[in-house]
């Protein structure tokens, strides 16, 4: 298989040059899978975490936003991907740019004539998945280099292990910080009676980064290969 | 062509920017009536909510009508501008402006016989800017019901304004004072009385972790509700609207 | 003059873009390992911000605002473009940044390495855009108030990084346990930190 990095070479050539293996093989299901622990990205690339933040205070939004993610990720991929040939080196972090925040403009003008409640919930998000650092991070770092299916599959592996982190500081920022899971109540008045009361200092953004660091932790206990060396 | 050459990432930008900008355009052109037409729907549907008649958004003009009897729009004198339309006023825009010159929308609603008096409001948050409606009963100073809605608060946080729970705080509170003197509704932190017992307190119970939120709420009502007190000064001596 | 410099002190410590806003977490955390590059890195992000707000402010000013196409003439005073702020923002950043990584790869190609992918990444640091993005809502009244704004932001950045970055040198000394040791302490510390500027969140000034 030849690599041909000819800029002459029109892209319906790019797929008969891919990799030809299994769609699902051992590699590709790699990169499905890495991204939730070995390579998370918030907890080892040490990308997304403003939105890690910011989002994580009740689970719903968290689930909302990783779905969002995860569609502006495979789709971005795959546009970069078929593109990489092309792009001039001097201009690629802004096409990279562009074709995400049109991807994500255009999401937003459909949802907010077709699906407007839908919309109104993820406005405020729009503007943290355009700077989400996850999206830009491996477009430069794999959609660039790599074939279309393999970048739509580390979209999705990546956006994966976001949401897994989010889901997790979400789900204790919620149930600790207001004692409610999916906005329904969850601790029982029994124990509130007891003189249980709900931390509010959980709702703060310092402590979601004090959660992270306590998961980087456990993390790290278990995978040791990821313990820093000084 | 070498991909690296000036020609060519000229011409690669040029068609990407013709590409993306023709793209958007065409979407936000095709889509904006539709898009303007749920922001009104959303309006109506606001301002009902405020004396309690809750409808779906699509039913929203068709019910506002039968309750909302009239639009003003007011100069800061009290004094009613007839030419303007008062539901198109974007309070955004109007607030820029030096008092003298701002119009502020005011509803009238009848429901069931009792006259209510629907004021908008806008303000700033945390994040970005924050907007509703409350709405007075006829003694012009207890409230029926309040709306509230952002562009950018937090998640969980300041984004909780828009909840029920935090809304009917404000059911039966009132603006002024014992002695007379509008003070508004004070987001407050401090309120003894988070059950809301105290109607006469002028306070409701803040959200945790939502201080600068619900301060800019108490900041935009009693900012908002100033400018409406000629007019209803000036309205106790006028003859009623609704019989 | 003393509106600006009002400014300038709000906005690097009162609205700090790290401890306030918690925006350009992913660089600040990844490149404070040592003083040298949180500071390289600082003053990309201080010259990235201090450009880009006030080109911003221009394009905002001139070309996206409601009613801000007037001066071709008066039939446009009703086209409000404010929809491609994002798009018009990020190119203009993404254009600076780019020409910053041209910069540091000629003049110091260490710096170049050290930084790695976060110097491009500087264009979707949400600091950067959030700087703008703040610019428009503030809605300042001329172009030097925003490039103080701009200046302001980005020092507060500078001076979070380098603080973390000083911290971190130091406790490679310490005792942490394994697991936590680097980024975990790191985002333990960030976390306190961040409570103790959360004090400052309720000063007017």
């Amino acid at each position: 298989m030849s690599k041909k990095n000819n800029s002459e070479t029109k892209p319906i050539i790019f797929f008969l040059n891919e990799e030809k293996e299994p769609l699902f093989s051992k590699k590709n299901r790699a990169l499905l899978t890495d991204p939730m622990d070995d390579n998370n990205p918030i907890t080892v690339q040490v990308l997304g975490v403003c939105s890690a933040l910011a989002i994580t205070v009740q689970l719903k939004p968290a689930i909302v936003m990783s779905l969002s993610v995860m569609v502006v990720m495979a789709a971005s991929n795959v546009i970069i991907s078929l593109l990489r040939d092309l792009i001039p080196n001097r201009i690629r972090i802004i096409v990279q740019l562009v074709v995400v925040a049109s991807m994500v403009i255009l999401v937003d003008q459909i949802l907010r004539a077709y699906a407007y409640d839908v919309s109104k919930e993820l406005s405020i998000f729009i503007g943290l998945i355009i700077t989400n650092c996850i999206v830009m991070g491996r477009l430069e770092a794999f959609a660039l280099g790599n074939g279309v299916w393999r970048s739509f599959l580390d979209g999705i592996g990546n956006a994966a292990g976001y949401g897994f982190i989010l889901i997790i500081v979400a789900f204790f920022r919620e149930l600790l910080g207001s004692g409610n899971l999916l906005g329904y109540q969850v601790i029982p008045d029994m124990i509130y009676e007891m003189g249980y009361v709900n931390n509010g200092l959980m709702l703060l953004s310092p402590m979601a980064l004090i959660t992270v660091g306590l998961y980087i932790w456990f993390q790290r206990s278990k995978n040791r290969t990821l313990i820093e060396k000084n | 062509m070498d991909r690296d050459s000036n020609i060519y990432t000229f011409l690669f930008s040029a068609i990407m920017v013709l590409i993306v900008a023709a793209t958007l355009a065409a979407t936000a052109t095709s889509l904006q009536d539709i898009q303007a037409e749920n922001v009104r729907k959303e309006k109506m549907q606001n301002i009902l909510e405020t004396i309690g008649v809750l409808v779906e958004r699509e039913k929203a003009p068709e019910i506002y009508t039968k309750y909302i009897i009239e639009e003003l729009a007011l100069a800061s004198d009290g004094s009613i501008d007839k030419e303007i339309d008062a539901f198109k006023l974007k309070l955004n825009l109007e607030i820029k402006k030096p008092i003298e010159q701002q119009r502020f929308p005011l509803y009238l609603a009848k429901v069931d016989s009792l006259q209510y008096y629907i004021v908008p409001l806008r303000g700033s948050g945390l994040w970005d800017a924050i907007w509703g409606y409350v709405a007075l009963e006829a003694d012009k100073n207890t409230i029926k019901g309040a709306v509230f809605d952002h562009k950018g608060e937090t998640a969980g946080l300041g984004a909780e304004i828009t909840q029920k729970w935090f809304q009917d705080r404000f059911t039966g509170e009132k603006i002024f004072n014992n002695n007379g003197k509008l003070v508004g509704i004070k987001v407050s932190k401090t309120n003894n009385d988070p059950d809301g017992n105290d109607k006469d307190d002028n306070e409701v119970d803040a959200i945790s972790g939502a201080t600068i939120t619900g301060d800019g709420v108490t900041d935009m009502i009693k900012e908002r509700l100033q400018n409406y007190l000629s007019y209803f000064n000036i309205k106790n001596e006028k003859i009623a609207y609704i019989n | 003059m003393e509106a600006y410099l009002n400014l300038f002190v709000k906005s690097i410590f009162i609205e700090n873009m790290i401890f306030a806003y918690f925006l350009g977490m992913c660089s600040y955390l990844a490149v404070s390992k040592t003083v040298k590059t949180a500071v390289g890195l600082g003053f990309a992000v201080i010259f990235v911000l201090a450009i880009t707000v006030p080109i911003n402010f221009l394009i905002d000013t001139y070309i996206l605002k409601p009613g801000a196409l007037k001066w071709i003439g008066p039939e446009y005073e009703t086209v409000n473009l404010s929809f491609l702020s994002f798009i018009m923002f990020i190119a203009v950043i993404a254009s600076m940044v780019q020409l910053v990584e041209m910069i540091v790869e000629r003049f110091s190609p260490e710096l170049y390495g050290a930084l790695g992918i976060f110097l491009p990444l500087i264009a979707v640091n949400c600091a950067i855009l959030g700087g703008s993005l703040f610019m428009q809502q503030k809605d300042f009244s001329g172009i030097a108030e925003s490039a103080v704004y701009g200046l302001g932001s980005g020092i507060g950045w500078l001076l979070a990084i380098v603080a973390i970055a000083a911290i971190r040198e130091k406790i490679a000394y310490s005792n942490v346990p394994e697991p936590l040791r680097g980024l975990g302490i790191t985002f333990i510390i960030t976390g306190l930190m961040a409570l103790g500027f959360m004090s400052f969140m309720g000063i007017k000034l």
